[in-house]
């Protein structure tokens, strides 16, 4: 469970109470600038000759690794407060909340600190996500055993 | 491969556009934002949208989280055709397992490398 305050600290750092409408827009500019640095850097592996599936997981690890670090040195937090939903839908977002989340808590030790607050935000993603996934599993499973 | 640029920037941003609507107009917090775009892109997968999406729109597809639920998607699919319902259980972290993996080792060890401010002071 995330407390009031974790809530409220996510929230700031991803919104601002600024007009909606130029939220929005900023978010959709740093977001799309996002993705087209993920797809210049997916034509830069290709043409190193990584084979295209390998080259889109390489660059979904790259932005893990740029954001995670950038989280690392305190630079992520003052960018997100600008770029808001931009920065937190692509990866970034994900590689941010979990590092972020890991810092926060070294203070309370290693193992019930970070390791089990690591988990804050991932946790209902990856949760939710395999929720999802083992459902769609079960419909595919029994639609193909009937007429697949 | 021949995602059009200026289709991956409108895609990627339009998720980020809609994302930050519903944080401003609704309660939504920006961790539920994440799930639901994680199912959302199970779904997409689920349904036969995303890979043709993909195609497309590429990492504007591929890097907003919907990218991340449509690999859990994804591995569940090829699972269950090679192993049939084993695959249900199996194919849905081992899609996601490089991502997972490596966000958390890379969290793990910015905590002990790095020193939350917050905290120092």
């Amino acid at each position: 469970m995330m407390s009031e305050e974790e809530k409220k600290k996510l929230i700031k750092k991803h919104s601002k109470s600024s007009p909606v409408l130029k939220n929005s827009l900023r978010a959709f500019f740093f977001g799309g600038l996002i993705c087209l640095f993920g797809e210049v850097l997916l034509k830069v592996y290709v043409f190193f000759g990584a084979e295209e599936k390998t080259s889109v997981s390489l660059v979904t690890l790259s932005v893990i690794f740029i954001a995670s670090l950038l989280t690392g040195i305190g630079v992520f937090d003052k960018i997100a407060r600008f770029t808001g939903a931009g920065t937190l839908v692509p990866v970034s977002g994900f590689s941010n909340a979990v590092t972020s989340e890991a810092m926060d808590s070294a203070s309370e030790g290693y193992v019930l600190g970070v390791g089990a607050k690591i988990f804050t935000v991932a946790g209902p993603v990856i949760i939710f996500g395999l929720l999802s996934g083992v459902i769609y599993g079960v419909i595919y499973y029994v639609y193909s055993l009937i007429g697949g | 491969m021949e995602h059009n640029l200026i289709l991956v920037f409108i895609l990627g941003g339009a998720l980020c556009f809609l994302a930050q609507l519903l944080i401003d107009l609704t309660r939504l917090t920006p961790a539920r934002i994440l799930v639901i775009y994680v199912c959302l892109g199970v779904f997409l997968y689920a349904v036969g949208i995303y890979e043709p999406l993909f195609d497309i729109f590429g990492c504007g597809a591929s890097l907003p989280l919907i990218g991340f639920g449509a690999n859990i998607g994804r591995g569940v699919f090829e699972a269950v055709n090679e192993k049939g319902i084993i695959g249900i259980l199996e194919g849905g972290l081992s899609a996601s397992a490089l991502g997972i993996t490596a966000a958390l080792v890379l969290g793990f060890l910015a905590s002990v490398i790095f020193r939350s401010k917050t905290k120092r002071m």
